[in-house]
C-alpha cells in the first residue's frame, strides 16, 4: 500500500484550485470489456415505450450491487468485478488516497446513461441536455467528497458527455438552484477514450450533455468519502519549499509554475471582485490539504491577517 | 400574438459594459430550444452589446452589502441582467 504512486503538489494544486483531475485512458481495455458485459444489454427503442421504463429495467439488470452508504470502499465490489479491479489500479487508488486519504468510504454510485434522439422520439419525451447543479446539498466543509466519473467506452462530441465548469467547487450553492445557467465562460465537456476517469471535486457544477448521437453513452460515477484525515496524504516529497512571497502584480515576465502559479491562475468565468475571493478561498483549501496554516500564495491572506497588534 | 424571449447575461462586474462570464436563452416563440451547454461562446461580448443588438433591459441584479463573517463565501454568479425581446407570431 505505501508504494502506491501518490499525486504529486502540481496535480494536487491542479485539483485544488479547479476541482478536477482527469486520467485519459488508465483504464485498460479489458476492464472497459468486462465492465460494459457486467452492465448488460439496454432494451432498443419501441414505439409508445416510455423513456423512464426503459431505463428502470435497464438499472434493474445490470451488474451493479446495491450496497448500504457508508461501507468501506474496499468492500463495496465483488472482487474481480469490473469496478473492483478499475478501483485497484495503482493510478487510481494512489489518487483515491491522496484526496481522501487511508480509509475511503463509499457513499453511492450510479449508472448514467443518456439516450439519443430515437428513444426520446419513440417514448414521446424530449431530449435535452441536464441543469447544471452541484450534487448532493449545501455543503460548508473544508472536507471534500470526492466522485470518480468513469467512462468505459469512447465518448465523443455529440454524445453529450459530462459538462463541468473548473474551479467552481468551492462555491456554497444548494444543488439545481443554480439551473438557471445554461452556459459558463470556461465550461468542459468530455470527450475522451475508453478508459478514461473524471475525478471531481464534490462541489463541482456540472450536468449530463444531450446525446445527438446514434448510440446510448454509458457512465459510471462513485461518490467517496473520506474515511479518516484528507490532510497531506499527497506525495509532500514533490512540494516546494518557498524561502518567501513572489512578487506580486509588477512582473517583468511570466512566473515559473509552481503551487504558488496554480493556485493563481484565474477561470475565464471569474467575476472581477470574487475573482479574487476564489484565489483567497483556494489558498485555505491548500492550507486545509497540506496542514500548513500559514501558507500564502501572493499575499492574500497575509495582508488580511495583519491585524497590526504586534 | 406577442411572445417574449429572454436573454440572460451574466457579467463580470455590476457595469454594464463589462464582459459576459455566462448566458442563457430562453425563446418564448418556440422558434429555437436552448439549454445547458449548447454554446460555449457568449453571444455578445458585453451586456452593453446587447443593448446595441436590440435587447431590453428589465432587471438587474442588487449590490448588496457582505454579511458579517461571510464576506469571504462565494455561491451563485453575481452580476445577473435580464434582456428580452418581443415578436410577433401567428396564432
Amino acid at each position: 500500500m505505501n508504494d502506491l504512486p501518490l499525486l504529486g503538489a502540481h496535480d494536487m494544486a491542479r485539483f485544488a484550485a479547479r476541482g478536477f483531475l482527469r486520467m485519459d485512458a488508465v483504464v485498460p481495455p479489458d476492464i472497459n470489456a468486462q465492465f460494459l458485459r457486467e452492465m448488460g444489454d439496454i432494451a432498443p427503442p419501441e414505439p409508445g415505450r416510455k423513456l423512464r421504463r426503459t431505463y428502470g429495467e435497464m438499472l434493474a439488470n445490470a451488474g451493479v450491487p446495491e450496497v448500504g452508504a457508508g461501507v468501506p470502499l474496499a468492500q463495496t465490489y465483488p472482487q474481480g468485478s469490473a469496478m473492483a479491479r478499475m478501483l485497484a489500479l495503482p493510478v487510481v487508488a494512489g489518487a483515491i488516497r491522496s484526496l481522501v486519504g487511508d480509509d475511503p468510504v463509499f457513499d453511492h454510485h450510479f449508472l448514467h446513461v443518456t439516450f439519443p434522439p430515437a428513444y426520446h422520439a419513440a417514448g414521446g419525451g424530449e431530449n435535452v441536455s441536464q441543469h447544471t447543479h452541484q450534487d448532493s446539498t449545501i455543503d460548508p466543509r473544508q472536507a471534500f467528497d470526492l466522485q470518480i466519473m468513469y467512462y468505459p467506452h469512447d465518448v465523443t462530441r455529440d454524445m453529450g458527455g459530462t459538462r463541468f465548469i473548473p474551479g467552481t467547487h468551492l462555491r456554497k450553492v444548494s444543488e439545481a438552484a443554480l439551473g438557471r445557467y445554461q452556459n459558463i465562460r470556461g465550461q468542459q465537456h468530455m470527450v475522451c477514450e475508453a478508459g478514461t476517469l473524471l475525478f471531481l471535486h464534490s462541489g463541482i457544477w456540472h450536468g449530463g450533455g444531450v446525446n445527438l448521437s446514434e448510440r446510448t453513452r454509458t457512465m459510471f460515477k462513485v461518490r467517496i468519502n473520506p474515511g479518516s484525515s484528507q490532510v497531506a496524504k499527497f506525495d509532500l516529497s514533490t512540494l516546494e519549499r518557498p524561502t518567501g512571497q513572489r512578487p506580486i502584480f509588477y512582473l517583468k515576465g511570466p512566473q515559473p509554475l509552481s503551487v504558488e502559479q496554480i493556485l493563481m491562475t484565474p477561470e475565464p468565468w471569474f467575476e472581477d471582485d470574487t475573482g479574487r475571493l476564489e484565489f483567497v478561498n483556494r489558498v485555505k483549501f491548500w492550507r486545509y490539504l497540506t496542514g500548513d496554516a500559514g501558507y500564502d500564495a501572493d499575499y492574500w491572506l497575509t495582508r488580511l491577517e495583519n491585524l497590526a497588534t504586534a | 400574438m406577442r411572445r417574449q424571449t429572454v436573454l440572460v447575461l451574466y457579467l463580470a462586474n455590476s457595469a454594464l459594459d463589462s464582459a459576459v462570464v455566462g448566458w442563457s436563452r430562453y425563446d418564448g416563440t418556440g422558434g429555437t430550444r436552448h439549454m445547458a451547454g449548447d454554446a460555449d461562446e457568449p453571444p455578445y461580448r458585453t451586456g452593453l452589446d446587447a443593448l446595441k443588438d436590440g435587447w431590453r433591459l428589465f432587471q438587474a441584479s442588487q449590490l448588496l452589502p457582505h454579511q458579517r463573517g461571510g464576506e469571504f463565501d462565494v455561491s451563485y454568479l453575481k452580476y445577473e441582467f435580464w434582456f428580452e425581446q418581443l415578436s410577433e407570431v401567428e396564432a
